[in-house]
């Protein structure tokens, strides 16, 4: 169209530039190691799609992969309701309404390894406080170097503490957006509390909870560096997600074309099961 | 339905009221009988919406009581005084069928489905939304989604009263017409109580057997739409009804006779008693006229609207309108004012002070 | 704006082509032909498009200072588009808009030196009155002298001044839309639009901001744009108005003679409110069919039409629920609604128009009237109507007389 002004188009280079080091070169490099192998000095052989074979049949990745969707899916039925449920609870107004967002804020603000250490400390069974509280004071069996379930009580507590707060504050924002008339009208139709929440609440937060699903979704099938941190994947491999286990293949072992391979085959699910549940959560909104 | 009384109410927002001024109601008393379509009319911040909440009791009065036939429901909360409430902006149940936000209020009660069929039936075959029951409420257009905020007031059959605060607020102007009109035969038709809160006096005369008009939380006048525009009992009443509103010219008395500048005018009858303070001469521009002789002045702007010409006139500096038939006079021309004798009111502080000569004769 | 005349100007090589100094210069003007002389915004065969719905179709106008121009239509009629349109916020799918002659159509709204009052009170929150008025004059690099000057000004007109100090949110709404005017008005632009200022406002503060509004402007020399939906605020406006309806403007001239003279069915509807009466009439030689009962004698244009099958309309307060002199039309109509405002009483009532093959067919009209009636709803009343005040459309819409 010829109203429209050309330039906007400069101002929007800088940021392709940007995408295409940052993601589109890294991409290509990947796709190319995944079909191929090599043994060093740059040397490489044609491998063709071998690599997509062999992972998709092996055991470990099948483990992994396992391991990462029961992750997961923990996650987002712990995170999700509970989330909603201290949104509801939370003022709408007044002098606590800052005092709990800042609070609710804190725990998205220390970066994920500081995380993982934090956690890893506050669980040592000797000298941890967790740790130390749940073994000499409750007499409760706790050591998550050992013990696979309390690694994954661990991890899947930390996760819990770290990003609930996400899906908090954007449950709050879409529940502080509801006009009093909605709930006055509500009352006066005799609506119990349930009826408020089902009829009113939910739907008007429906949109900030699929991004927030969205967002937990795929953070938490990503989660790479606070589990690594605090188990490194053990005991065993007992809380080897998919991203560790990717890691461990090609900074471990130096196996770059199954780890390209795997990671490809990882961004596709990945993509996938987003594509997925934007779907299904939006579908009512296309009539 | 019922009939409803308001005994001495008074609210303040403030936890510790001082003078009158920080009430946002003053001592209200009034009687509204069962079956009546009311109006309560005022300017933004009038207290009227105060008012509104308080009989539906979303808001708890810091004194007084509020009795539905003769039963105190001062401190019931909104879902135990049987009301309805239509808002501003329609409330709607987005995730619902437009027949299940209708059953709504009725299934929250317990009552058997065949109950609810029949009741949501009869109530959209009246707001003629028969045809979209099936339909998700979410995709209705305004005027429709407030026709179904209306619906889920009147679908059941126990309401003590309807209460409408503005609900015409964000209807386009010519749905405006017709929403009006259905309300007014749905009132017709049902007999409920009905409250109606708005700014808009076309709005408010047009629906209510009687208007309450407020102003800074109090009652200035309680009429019939005739009697507010035929004998408004303050000035504010006279220039918030009626468009344009009633002329007010500054006088001075002299022995009974009413004098603007030096012309003397006629008032509708005697004025009782001896007033003291500002006193003022009340017109309405419909009873205005153009004449050979009356009070010169002269024509500072006219305005067709279409249907009457709507000219403006000052005389000794102040603007008095005249509604007149057909082409009104040329900008700038030097012109007479006739006023009707008897719709010729003299107010004095602001309060209605002269009678009609019919009336005080009989007294005398 | 003399940057972009070289390379934009639909005049660039001709000989007529006006310089700047001499465009406002009355002498030149006048000898230039009539369609170059204008300082008006044109809109030349402008269209919008949004995906495969068309929300402009196919329009021209010469908007022009001096007077109001009001864009009359319900909402959605496109009314908003079209200012957006003029203001650059939006593209266009194809056309001109040119100012004073000079084709802005590629011209980002900063550059085109427009103002824009909204329906919702748009000030900017954190500034003072005196800020926010003085805003758009200091984007333009005025001296500060002169941006006191003229904010003095325009705060003098719009009663601000006791408040320059104090904050949007501090203020009432009409306050609030008064600064915004302010603004408007201070900037002293080529083109203000106002998009329904008032909607937002109490009735009482409508109608007295309403009155002052084409003084304010009045003089200034700027082309005033005002869009509404209400018909009686565009007759209160006066100057000229623009029927909109579906994203087209179906008449535009001046405000008290297109409500007279309604050129087709849709202006006749969009330009009236209470809305106007509508009914299928047969016409035989003279006479005037309505339904099985009512006929009339025709006189002047419409008895000259062809025979046959035609719209009438009729505004409310020419059907009267007593005969007189010009009312002489009597109809009988079943009462549903009745209405009293103070001064005026009206009434709704079924018009029969007779039987059809799916049953009797009616007409739902209104009659408006002065005094008060006594109508029973539910029973038959008498009205009466002046066939002088009927419209008469062809089937196709258009005005026949």
């Amino acid at each position: 169209m010829k109203t429209e002004n050309q330039k906007a188009w400069f101002f929007v280079l800088p940021v392709l530039v940007l995408v295409a080091f940052n993601a589109l070169i890294p991409m290509m490099t990947v796709v190319n190691y995944s079909v191929q192998e090599t043994f060093g000095d740059n040397v490489f052989f044609w491998q063709g799609l071998d690599w997509f074979e062999q992972i998709l049949r092996s055991d470990r990745f099948h483990a992994a992969l396992g391991r990462q969707f029961l992750f997961t899916f923990l996650i987002l039925i712990i995170e999700v309701p509970l989330g909603i449920i201290i949104a509801l609870s939370m003022p709408r107004k007044g002098f606590w309404v800052p005092v709990c967002l800042v609070t609710m804020a804190l725990p998205m603000l220390i970066p994920w390894n500081v995380v993982g250490a934090m956690w890893n400390i506050f669980t040592l069974p000797d000298i941890g406080l967790l740790g130390y509280f749940l073994n000499h004071v409750l007499g409760i069996s706790y050591d998550m170097t050992q013990n696979p379930l309390a690694a994954w009580v661990t991890i899947v507590t930390m996760d819990v503490w770290h990003w609930t707060s996400l899906v908090v504050l954007l449950a709050y924002a879409g529940l502080v957006s509801i006009p009093d008339a909605y709930y006055q009208a509500a009352k006066i139709d005799g609506a119990s509390n349930w009826a408020v929440f089902r009829f009113i609440q939910l739907p008007k937060m429906k949109t900030v909870l699929t991004i927030a699903i969205l967002l937990r979704f795929m953070d938490s099938f990503n989660i790479y560096t606070e589990p690594f941190v605090l188990t490194g994947g053990g005991p065993g491999n007992s809380t080897t997600l998919l991203s560790i286990d990717l890691v461990k293949i090609a900074l471990g072992q130096f196996d770059l074309g199954p780890a390209a391979a795997m990671s490809l085959i990882y961004f596709a699910i990945t993509l996938l099961v987003s594509w997925l549940f934007y779907t299904l959560m939006t579908k009512d909104d296309l009539n | 339905m019922a009939k409803i009384t308001l005994s001495k109410l008074r609210h303040s927002y403030m936890p510790a009221p001082q003078s009158p001024s920080d009430y946002a109601l003053k001592e209200i008393d009034l009687d509204w009988s069962d079956g009546g379509a009311y109006a309560l009319l005022g300017p933004s911040g009038c207290g009227k919406s105060t008012l509104l909440n308080i009989i539906s009791g979303l808001l708890v009065p810091s004194e007084g009581q509020i009795l539905f036939d003769g039963k105190d429901v001062t401190g019931l909360p909104p879902d135990q005084r049987n009301i309805a409430q239509v808002f501003q902006f329609p409330v709607i149940y987005d995730t619902m069928t437009v027949y299940d936000n209708l059953a709504f209020p009725l299934r929250n009660r317990g009552r058997d489905e065949d109950t609810v069929r029949d009741r949501v039936m009869a109530i959209a075959e009246m707001l003629e939304v028969t045809g979209m029951l099936g339909q998700k409420a979410a995709g209705l257009s305004p005027d429709n989604k407030q026709k179904i905020s209306m619906g889920r007031g009147l679908v059941r059959e126990d309401v003590n009263v309807v209460m409408f605060d503005e609900p015409l607020t964000v209807i386009d102007p010519h749905l405006k017409w017709k929403l009006r009109s259905k309300l007014k035969e749905l009132h017709q038709r049902v007999q409920a109580t009905m409250i109606y809160v708005t700014h808009d006096q076309t709005e408010a005369l047009t629906f209510a057997d009687q208007v309450v008009v407020m102003q800074d939380g109090e009652v200035v006048q309680i009429g019939t739409p005739v009697e507010l525009f035929e004998r408004p009992a303050h000035t504010f009443v006279g220039h918030f009804i009626g468009s344009p509103g009633m002329n007010i010219l500054p006088c001075s008395l002299q022995s009974g006779t009413a004098l603007f500048g030096d012309q003397a005018i006629a008032l509708e009858g005697p004025i009782p008693g001896q007033p003291e303070g500002k006193t003022e001469v009340g017109i309405r521009p419909e009873f205005v006229s153009l004449a050979n002789s009356g009070l010169p002045a002269t024509v500072t702007k006219v305005s067709d609207v279409g249907r009457h010409t709507v000219v403006e006139c000052s005389a000794n500096g102040t603007r008095i309108n005249a509604i007149v038939e057909g082409a009104g006079p040329e900008k700038g021309a030097a012109v007479h004012l006739d006023f009707r004798r008897d719709q010729t009111r003299l107010y004095v502080e602001g309060w209605l002070a002269s009678t009609p000569e019919t009336a005080a004769e009989t007294v005398r | 704006m003399a940057k972009f005349r070289g390379s934009f100007s639909p005049y660039a090589d001709t000989e007529t082509c006006p310089t700047p100094a001499l465009i406002k210069g009355q002498a030149v003007r006048s000898q230039l032909p009539e369609s170059q002389i204008t300082m008006a915004l044109e809109l030349r065969n402008v269209t919008k498009r949004v995906g495969a719905i068309e929300h402009i179709k196919d329009t021209s106008l010469v908007l022009e200072p001096g007077h109001f121009n009001v864009l009359l239509g319900a909402t959605g009629s496109g009314k908003t588009s079209l200012i957006k349109l003029m203001a650059g916020l939006d593209p266009m799918a194809s056309g001109q808009v040119l100012m004073e002659g000079e084709d802005i159509s590629r011209l980002s709204t900063q550059k085109r030196n427009i103002s824009l009052v909204h329906q919702f009170f748009i000030n900017y929150p954190h500034m003072t009155v005196y800020e926010n008025i003085a805003s758009p004059l200091k984007v333009a690099g005025m001296a500060k002298s002169e941006i006191e000057d003229r904010v003095a000004e325009a705060a003098a007109i719009l009663q601000l001044k006791p408040m320059l100090h104090r904050r949007p949110h501090e203020l009432s709404g009409g306050q609030q839309q008064r600064c915004a005017l302010a603004r408007a008005i201070a900037k002293e632009s080529r083109a203000v639009f106002l998009d329904e200022p008032l909607a937002n406002l109490d009735y009482k503060l409508r109608e007295e901001l309403r009155d002052q509004l084409p003084e304010l402007f009045a003089g200034r020399g700027a082309v005033v744009v005002y869009a509404t939906s209400e018909p009686e605020e565009a007759l209160l406006l006066g100057g000229r108005t623009a029927l909109m309806r579906d994203g087209r403007v179906s008449q535009f001239g001046t405000t008290a003679k297109i409500y007279r003279d309604p050129g087709n069915l849709d202006a006749a509807r969009v330009f009236s409110d209470p809305p106007i009466n509508t009914a299928t009439v047969t016409k035989e030689g003279t006479t005037a069919r309505l339904g099985p009962d009512v006929q009339w004698q025709l006189d002047g244009a419409a008895a000259g039409l062809r025979d046959g099958s035609y719209s009438i309309a009729i505004r409310p307060y020419h059907v009267l629920p007593s005969a007189s002199e010009k009312a002489s039309v009597r109809l009988d109509g079943r009462v549903q609604v009745t209405e009293l405002s103070g001064s005026e009483s009206s009434a709704h009532f079924d018009l029969g128009l007779g039987g059809t093959a799916g049953g009797e067919a009616q007409a739902n009209w209104v009659s408006l009237s002065a005094g008060v009636h006594p109508y029973k709803i539910g029973e038959m009343h008498d009205f009466y109507m002046d066939p002088s005040a009927c419209y008469f459309f062809a089937p196709d819409g258009s005005r026949a007389a």
